[in-house]
């Protein structure tokens, strides 16, 4: 994993020597227009009838824009595990906030024992 | 997509170089540090996607309960002024990514360049969002301020096909316009902040502080911007385009 | 009684000539100071201050319910009374003791650091906790508040003009002091151990300090927005809390409980912690089932997101979510009576010694499996219609809070203060300190269930006469509780000066931070420490000779 000084012993506080990876500006370049993309195309997806899935469609596109920040913009693809685990913890905590609070109040209507 | 990432060569010397006049001595050296700090700010972004999930789980519950009056209040939103804030951020978010590129790349000049141009953008989107709040005063949209229905229990000409709501639906859009300026207020704070930061950051890159290989403070100041454009990108969707169709 | 202590030959010993207590002097050295232990000191003064403050609230609260009447304060000064010591003990006392004390100072060394990742940012957290405090003080002096700790909507948002807003302003910048604590030992457990200290050679001290970090990064924005509602209704009255504009009062429960759940596991985990540390050394034997317990830390950090609501049991949720949430706080008690299980397990065929921290431990352990069984009461629906909002929700938290946490805390400030100060507490004033503050608890809360039980509300300035009784029992059990407290302050201060100089080792106990001086060096350690031997090594111990201390002086 890492060069220590020590030959025995794994340091494990050494940084992971992946290389600090340099994103070129190309890649940014793509991932903004891809950006400018996706929001035309909330744009023109909220315009469209879709009953519910409107709802559905635009969170869908804006996952993928927050996504394309998350990985390229914020180097998360070319972080280490632990930063991924991080960030996908504070979603999942997200996620159970929402989900658990909405187990309350999609139940509230439902019939009275 | 091709990554084309470009691997610097980080010279041994540097990468354990103890006597480097920014290593703070409880690390044992520079990789240490900037690994640290790094991981430090995405822990701090942890904090930032909970406070601002609390007000997304407000926003979920009113939203189900009061569905035709967020309708009718999302209608009065200025699209182009969203749209064109939205624009103005993933291109601050560009141009933030590309500081950071010149920082490691040690360029001085493109750094500023960047920094300068992203700290535009942010005035820019905070200038149309005080156009709009500005607009929302003088349509009475503001909430316990001088908050009035009357636009809603009318027929909006823009929408002919749309009822009106009745009144006690109609009362309800002062939620909405609540969730609106608190939502877009808190993400202005953040804005604030992030513009400050870089006018601070602008100054010191002046004097070089970027550009010799120590560049902790942009990388993690990248973050927190991104982040709040990503906060945005979520904003703008539920807040403006909420049934544009009718 | 056995004991384990060493102390080194009393003729001849001194404190060392260079610690982190000598290194500077001056108050700007103790105000401006980047030290991890410094920065300890200085929570551990303001948590103490705040201790008084809550527990002279509390004797107030006892006094008055010494008569059924409830003579002694007006209702409406009873309801500051219980929101005051509610506020303080929770935020300003609970959550910040063990992390911001214990941790803060303990954390570094136990992984074989110099200080914590970020020294700058620890020494803001304290300085946002002060003024946070001063803003909570604020709003006590100038009037109160009288909504309880749990600021229920709409009553705090509508139907009292006290200082509701101050009040939630000073526990919004304390939680940031929090957050930023919680950050640094994150940062600080995953990439600053010595070379050697893998995740699972760790003391389980920092796997409890680890969890309980988790949840200080996640849970505490939540009431952060919490409060900034509470505060943004009260100002502008835009209606996201009120019934009649549409709001719904639920929703600020919602967020609010979503922090305070896991804000009880932050109180308790690291109190946690200290009892794997204190019973392994008292009973000379490693943790039993080290895994179990590590991975239990984590479990109870995880599952303490997903129970909040049972504190919303009646509060108007709908009854299918009342039970997906009850059964999720049955499985919560899991983890935590794993603990308990290896813990006594440790303490089977240990070499067992009375020693105050272990009376201490014997205390938690107790303690905390009645308040963790009542807990499990309230946990189902039925019991929690009845028990609800009575005296026995008040008995069940302050078992696992007072006699779990606060025994914790005792434990680990006794067992930790030799290092800490250099000086030994006198161990007989110890063990009676013990005796009385677990006669006192529970002379002062069995009486709660009982009366909880019968129907006594809680939060109500007077009660029915059948119950006097009850309530003066408890009462008279707080003023056995207060000196109980009131001895260790008194003899700990003592120690300061007159105490018997510890040495490196007193308890002889395995560990890091007790291979270097007491007090420690600033930078902790001469060199790196490279660490070859499993927690609570004993054998390891054992080998090891005098000269690997590293003493200065």
């Amino acid at each position: 994993m890492s060069e220590t000084h020590f030959e025995h012993t794994v340091n494990p506080s050494e940084p992971t020597h992946h290389s600090h990876t340099v994103v070129s500006p190309k890649v940014y370049a793509l991932v903004f227009g891809a950006l400018l993309v996706f929001t035309a195309l909330t744009v023109y997806a909220s315009g469209v009838e879709l009953g519910v899935f409107n709802a559905v469609v635009a969170l869908i596109i804006a996952v993928i824009k927050g996504t394309l920040v998350v990985l390229f913009f914020m180097h998360i693809k070319y972080s280490s595990k632990l930063v991924k685990l991080t960030i996908c913890s504070g979603f999942f905590t997200l996620i159970v906030l929402l989900a658990l609070t909405c187990t309350d109040y999609i139940s509230r209507a439902w019939g009275l024992w | 997509m091709d990554s084309q990432t470009v691997i610097v060569p980080q010279s041994h010397a540097e990468l354990e170089h103890e006597h480097s006049p920014h290593l703070h001595h409880h690390f044992a050296n520079m990789g240490q540090q900037r690994e640290a700090s790094n991981f430090g700010m995405w822990l701090f972004l942890l904090t930032e996607i909970m406070f601002f999930g609390g007000m997304f789980t407000a926003y979920l519950i009113y939203r189900n309960w009061y569905y035709p009056a967020f309708v009718a209040g999302s209608h009065y939103m200025k699209m182009w002024a969203g749209t064109l804030n939205t624009v103005v951020l993933i291109c601050s978010s560009f141009t933030m990514a590309m500081g950071v590129y010149s920082a490691e790349m040690r360029n001085r000049k493109n750094l500023i360049r960047y920094l300068s141009l992203t700290l535009i953008l942010g005035f820019v989107f905070l200038g149309i969002k005080a156009y709009e709040w500005h607009n929302e005063w003088v349509e009475h949209h503001v909430p316990g301020l001088n908050f009035s229905i009357n636009d809603f229990t009318h027929v909006d000409a823009r929408y002919p096909t749309d009822k009106p709501l009745k009144v006690d639906m109609a009362e309800k859009t002062q939620i909405y316009f609540s969730l609106y300026f608190l939502l877009t207020g808190v993400h202005a704070l953040h804005m604030v902040v992030g513009v400050s930061i870089i006018i601070f950051l602008i100054f010191t890159a002046w004097g070089g502080a970027y550009t010799t290989g120590h560049m902790n403070l942009i990388e993690n100041f990248g973050l927190y911007w991104h982040f709040v454009d990503i906060v945005w990108i979520f904003l703008f969707p539920l807040l403006y385009l909420i049934s544009r169709h009718q | 009684m056995s004991t384990s202590i060493t102390l080194p030959d009393q003729q001849t010993a001194t404190l060392p000539k260079r610690s982190y207590l000598n290194s500077e002097y001056g108050l700007k050295s103790w105000l401006l100071t980047f030290d991890h232990k410094r920065i300890a000191i200085l929570y551990l003064i303001t948590t103490s201050f705040f201790f008084t403050i809550g527990g002279s609230a509390a004797a107030l609260i006892r006094l008055n319910l010494l008569t059924p009447g409830g003579e002694l304060v007006a209702a409406d000064t009873y309801n500051k009374l219980f929101s005051i010591h509610g506020i303080i003990m929770v935020f300003f006392f609970l959550v910040p003791i063990a992390p911001a004390v214990l941790g803060n100072f303990l954390i570094p060394i136990m992984i074989g650091a110099r200080d914590v990742a970020f020294p700058r940012i620890n020494l803001l957290s304290w300085y946002l906790f002060v003024a946070g405090g001063c803003f909570e003080l604020y709003a006590i002096i100038w009037g109160g508040m009288d909504t309880g700790w749990t600021f229920t909507t709409p009553l705090s948002t509508h139907y009292v003009n006290t200082h509701v807003i101050a009040a939630a302003l000073g526990i919004f910048v304390a939680g940031f002091s929090s957050i930023l604590t919680g950050v640094n030992f994150i940062v600080t457990i995953h990439r600053l151990r010595a070379p050697g200290m893998t995740w699972f050679r760790l003391p389980l001290f920092i796997w409890s300090y680890y969890a309980t970090s988790f949840i200080f990064v996640l849970a505490t924005p939540v009431i952060a927005i919490a409060l900034a509602l509470i505060v943004l209704e009260r100002f502008t009255g835009i209606g996201v809390f009120d019934p009649a504009k549409g709001g719904d009062p639920l929703l600020f429960q919602h967020l609010f409980w979503f922090y305070s759940h896991p804000a009880v596991y932050v109180m308790i985990l690291p109190g946690m912690g200290v009892m794997s540390e204190v019973i392994a050394c008292f009973s000379r034997k490693r943790v039993f089932g080290y895994t179990a317990v590590a991975f239990s830390s984590v479990a109870i950090g995880v599952f303490s997101f997903f129970v909040w609501a049972h504190h919303m049991f009646i509060m108007g949720i709908s009854n299918y979510s009342a039970l997906v949430f009850s059964l999720m706080t049955m499985l919560v008690a899991v983890p935590s009576a794993i603990k308990i299980f290896n813990w006594s397990a440790t303490m089977f065929k240990g070499s067992i010694s009375f020693d105050t921290p272990m009376l201490y431990s014997f205390s938690f352990i107790g303690l905390f499996t009645i308040g963790g069984m009542t807990g499990i009461m309230l946990a189902s629906l039925g019991m929690d219609i009845h028990l609800t909002e009575t005296f026995f929700v008040v008995a069940h938290f302050h078992y696992v809070m007072v006699g779990g946490m606060v025994s914790a805390v005792m434990a680990g400030l006794h067992f930790w203060w030799p290092k800490i100060t250099g000086r030994m507490y006198p161990e007989n004033l110890g063990r009676l300190s013990a005796a009385i503050l677990f006669l006192g608890f529970n002379l002062t809360f069995f009486p709660q269930f009982i009366v909880g039980y019968l129907g006594m509300p809680r939060r109500y300035h007077a009660y029915p006469p059948d119950f006097q009784v009850l309530n003066v029992l408890s009462t008279a059990g707080a003023s056995v509780l207060a000196i109980g407290y009131l001895m260790p302050a008194i003899y700990l201060l003592w120690s300061l000066k007159y105490g018997k100089v510890a040495g490196a080792n007193p308890w002889n106990a395995p560990g890091l931070e007790w291979q270097i001086q007491s007090p420690p060096l600033t930078e902790n350690f001469v060199e790196t420490p490279i660490v070859d031997f499993e927690a609570y090594d004993f054998e390891w111990l054992a080998n090891q000779t005098k000269s690997e201390v590293q003493t200065i002086g």
